[in-house]
């Protein structure tokens, strides 16, 4: 339990500061409403239709791999920490880890679920195909 | 040979190896090239067999959580074969509905890997991972047919439900490592074997836990729900694996939990699983009399094969551990040779799989209406099919230890289960072939291991002693 | 006191915050408030001494999984939950089944108080505390190796599953 109070201060200023800011604005800001300042902002265009779109399936496959990786990446935290304790077999040991998901990237790399867009794909077709 | 602390898990290593090495393949396949992935599969396979051989009779384990004592190395043996079986049926499949194969075979090893890990684990935490990467790969399969509603629908039932369960298992590992401080099997007898049950109410809820997982797992009533319709919507190959290799696994884990761990509460959970494999036994066969579509119908009757595998498990006795044994290969050669039969008559833009699909199927197909009619005698246990033999023993089981009204119930929903067996027998040789679309051709290397299924059914059936032999000195290394 | 007020302050804003998770009709605040409930788990964790798993579940929970609700809530584009008509028609939601489920829950709430409760909650479990960081790295590189290397098997299957299920049609090579 001890040592994490820097943590709670920290949590307290950044809350802190986020709501001394928004308070201040509030407080002290004028207002002047127009009905273009309260449309959401859209890089200073006209704001086009609704912004819930149907969102593309690729958005969800590219979420679901970096969960994965950020499991894998988890496990690196206690590894290095122990890394003195453990020696050799603990090297064996993540290095293997890591080896058994380097295939799933390598799939994951060939099958171009990390390609975007029409371009990407379209080079890809036009290289030579693997023996 | 040499001892090392790796011994227990070469056959599990074998599977894993080929599942990476073919999915490596699949990953630098070229557009439209074909690699034999299926042939990489099987030679891992054989490679666990060849290693399941050597390993017998040694009891060897590994990090102390994986062991290759005799139970775990006939499991993995019946599992093997179940990876054979599916391998040899799916090809022709594949081929047919476009299924990506690379990534079907790799699926398939990596179920394997985990049932085995399933098989052989000797530890609480490691039975839960393996348990979830068999039910992931099960999971994917089951919706690999993205074109087809069924089959996605039922994908997402089975991973639900499926989830859920997961919860519920892991959620008992919890209480058993917070009562009992280890994860280890071995460990957790140790310490409950100095325990009474009125001591520590948390064993219960622990207990009941670990049993509604496992109950899910091997589709018993009231955890059944998600049976039919998984089976029946799940491409037919796929549903004849995971009815023969979801089921083996799950039965050996459930085996090893509680017939070693949990051993000294016997008296506490055998009466609820006598109610549960009763009901189970009673709902499959009476529910499956009303099916017309032959997978559900196999569903449910894979609901009832799972009571009476549950009856060897309540009767605990020598011969009952060996029948669960003995029964489990059993069922595993007959029903995947079953659904390796529908799965070969399905069409691309038809499955073939309602029962009047089947009429008529002697005229064009005679020599795989008889095969069928081995694999479904064989289920309905009448001599001299394998069926009969693991029927025999599990009942016999249960009368030794002095559970009558469980053999009686068992003998009658096998009787009644005979009926819906026998109907589709008769409307494969007694009716018309009216105006349906012709069934497929099947192909030379389906054919061929429809051939060893048959042999298999037959041999088991016939001269029982050698593999009935081998059941026993299974058990005794364990329990 | 302080300590426990903290854990009952901390409980409460758990359980509130998963009871309003269901309570909500629009998914994206359900989502909100998921994260707060993680948020009051981890900081129950440090509580508890386990600060590995508190950071674990900020990092993977309340980071990456978010991100996946999130974007499957897009994908779907649910705005509001109730308006599909199938939600009211459905065998789940009729009043019988949704008494039994709740009987259900409040069944196994009282059946772990029972428990937890009850005499011989006191066992002395054989398993050491295991608090700092560095030692939950040394015991799952040692007693708990086998599980550890078999995570990485599961990893891989649940990337093949997600990529093999999410492909978008016609996209096989």
């Amino acid at each position: 339990m001890d040592g994490w109070l820097g943590v709670l201060i920290m949590i307290g200023l950044g809350i802190g500061f986020a709501g001394v800011m928004v308070g201040l604005s509030l407080l002290l800001g004028p207002k002047n409403p127009t009905p273009e300042k309260l449309a959401p902002y859209e890089c200073g265009m006209a704001a086009v239709g609704d912004a819930r779109e149907r969102h593309s399936v690729k958005f969800y496959l590219v979420a679901m791999i970096f969960l994965l990786f950020d499991i894998e990446v988890a496990f690196l935290y206690p590894w290095a920490l122990a890394l003195r304790d453990l020696g050799w077999p603990g090297f064996v040991q993540i290095v293997t880890f890591f080896l058994i998901l380097l295939v799933g990237y390598v799939y994951v790399w060939r099958k171009g679920v990390l390609d975007w867009g029409p371009v990407s794909s379209r080079v890809r077709s036009q290289r030579p195909k693997a023996a | 040979m040499f001892n090392s602390a790796f011994d227990a898990i070469v056959p599990l290593l074998c599977v894993t190896l080929a599942a990476l090495a073919s999915m490596s393949a699949e990953a630098f396949r070229g557009k439209g090239e074909r690699m034999p992935i299926g042939g990489l599969g099987i030679v891992g396979l054989a490679g666990a067999a060849v290693s399941c051989v050597l390993l017998w009779n040694r009891n060897t384990s590994s990090f102390g959580v994986i062991v290759a004592d005799n139970f775990g190395l006939f499991v993995t043996m019946t599992l093997i074969i179940v990876g054979l079986l599916t391998i040899m049926f799916s090809s022709q499949v594949l081929d047919l509905h476009d299924l990506p194969r690379g990534e079907y075979y790799t699926l398939v090893l990596f179920a394997i890997a985990g049932m085995i890990m399933m098989a052989t684990a000797n530890d609480l935490l490691v039975l839960f991972i393996a348990l979830e990467i068999m039910s992931l790969a099960v999971y994917v399969l089951t919706g690999i047919r993205r074109d087809d509603q069924r089959s996605s629908e039922a994908a997402f039932k089975y991973f639900l439900l499926g989830a859920f369960s997961s919860a519920f298992f892991l959620y008992g590992i919890a209480f058993t490592y917070g009562v009992t401080g280890s994860t280890r099997l071995d460990r957790v007898g140790t310490f409950l074997a100095a325990q009474s049950m009125a001591d520590n109410p948390l064993l219960l809820v622990a207990l009941g836990l670990l049993l509604v997982g496992f109950a899910f797992k091997i589709s018993a009533v009231p955890f059944h729900m998600w049976t039919p319709d998984a089976y029946e919507g799940a491409p037919a190959i796929v549903t004849g694996f995971m009815s023969t290799g979801v089921k083996a696994a799950a039965f050996a884990a459930f085996a090893r939990v509680f017939l070693s761990a949990f051993e000294p509460f016997s008296a506490d959970w055998a009466p609820v699983v006598w109610v549960i494999a009763a009901a189970t036994m009673i709902l499959g066969t009476v529910v499956g009399v009303a099916q017309s579509n032959l997978k559900r119908m196999l569903a449910y009757s894979s609901i009832a094969h799972g009571g009476y595998l549950l009856v060897g498990l309540v009767a605990a006795n020598q011969v009952g551990k060996a029948a669960i044994l003995f029964y489990l290969l059993a069922y595993a050669v007959t029903n995947l040779a079953a659904f390796g039969v529908i799965a070969m008559l399905g069409a691309r833009d038809r499955a073939n799989d309602e029962l009047r699909d089947y009429a008529g199927l002697w005229q064009s197909h005679p020599a795989l209406a008889a095969l069928m009619t081995v694999c479904l005698l064989s289920l309905g246990g009448i001599p001299p099919t394998v069926g009969f033999i693991g029927k025999w023993y599990i009942f016999s089981a249960a009368v030794g230890s002095g559970y009558y009204g469980l053999a009686i119930i068992g003998v009658l929903t096998s009787v009644i289960s005979v009926f819906f067996y026998l109907r589709v027998v008769v409307m494969m040789y007694m009716a018309e072939r009216d105006g349906a679309p012709a069934l497929p051709r099947v192909g030379a290397v389906g054919m061929t291991a429809l051939a060893i299924a048959i042999f298999a059914i037959f041999y088991l059936g016939i001269l029982p002693t050698a593999v009935l032999d081998l059941a026993a000195a299974s058990i005794s290394t364990i329990f | 006191m302080p300590e426990t007020l903290v854990f009952y302050l901390l409980a409460a804003l758990a359980i509130g915050a998963s009871a309003m998770v269901i309570g909500q009709r629009n998914p994206m605040y359900s989502v909100m408030m998921l994260i707060a409930s993680f948020g009051a788990l981890a900081a129950l964790y440090i509580q508890l001494d386990a600060p590995f798993v508190a950071v674990a579940q900020i990092i993977i929970y309340a980071g990456a999984i978010m991100v996946l609700f999130l974007f499957v809530v897009m994908l779907l584009n649910a705005p509001q939950e109730d308006r599909a008509e199938w939600d009211r028609s459905h065998p789940l939601r009729q009043p019988g089944v949704t008494r039994f489920g709740t009987l259900m829950a409040l069944l196994l709430v009282i059946e772990l108080t029972w428990a937890l409760t009850g005499p011989g909650r006191a066992v002395e479990s054989g398993a050491a505390p295991v608090s700092s960081v560095r030692e939950v790295g040394r015991v799952l590189f040692t007693d708990y190796m086998f599980a550890f290397e078999a995570t990485s098997i599961l990893i891989l299957v649940a990337m093949l599953g997600a990529v093999l299920l999410a492909r978008r049609e016609g996209e096989q090579p």
